[in-house]
């Protein structure tokens, strides 16, 4: 039998209870991420033991947005869970095609510019957004 | 996969939302279990014939594709 968080509230209230404990850790993510971006340079003048603070931060908390996901993806019901299984799948092809390419046309000399992994993530997150909107609407 | 899942929760006089909520799913999987887009899992399909006490067989018939 598939493993739910319930509570006594129901499915559903146990669902959203899990998105917005996603929702949580992500924010709390970003604005580690950002802390470790920008902190050595605005805040602490490159202070080797505060970055490397900052860094373990941002890990630990990437850590708790991952065992998050996992937990809410385990509350979904089979067919959300079937959506979300074909949209990673996707999202999985398409981030190692591209990142694949990306860095080749850079070697060959097709591009001018270093690739950057954020235009990676940014296509991945689109893709994934984009497999979503499709996946749903095909079980309309 | 056919089903009268439909015809079923009519019977018992239930919105979709509330036969989700007894079968902890949601009101989206219903639908799309009611026009044959999704077919339930074993343990789905057990769940829905014990709420309308009836076999599995009474509920959902597979369709053989050649």
């Amino acid at each position: 039998m598939k493993q739910t968080d319930t509570s006594s509230n129901g499915w559903q209230a146990s669902n959203t209870h899990n998105k917005r404990r996603v929702s949580a850790w992500v924010a709390a993510w970003v604005v580690s991420m950002a802390m470790a971006a920008f902190g050595p340079r605005f805040l602490w003048d490159f202070n080797t033991a505060l970055t490397v603070i900052s860094v373990l931060i941002n890990l630990a908390l990437g850590a708790g947005m991952i065992m998050a996901n996992i937990r809410q993806v385990k509350g979904m019901d089979e067919m959300q869970q079937k959506i979300f299984l074909d949209a990673s799948a996707v999202t999985l092809g398409v981030g190692l095609i591209a990142g694949c390419s990306y860095e080749l046309l850079e070697d060959i000399k097709l591009i001018g510019f270093q690739p950057e992994i954020s235009h990676l993530i940014l296509l991945m997150c689109l893709t994934f957004a984009l497999s979503l909107i499709v996946g749903n609407r095909r079980y309309q | 996969m056919k089903n009268n899942i439909r015809l079923l929760r009519g019977e018992l006089g239930m919105t979709q939302a509330q036969l989700a909520q007894a079968l902890e799913v949601s009101r989206q999987t219903i639908n799309a279990i009611e026009k044959e887009k999704f077919d339930p899992s074993l343990p789905l399909a057990f769940k829905a014939a014990r709420l309308f006490n009836l076999a599995i067989e009474d509920i959902f018939e597979y369709e053989h594709v050649e």
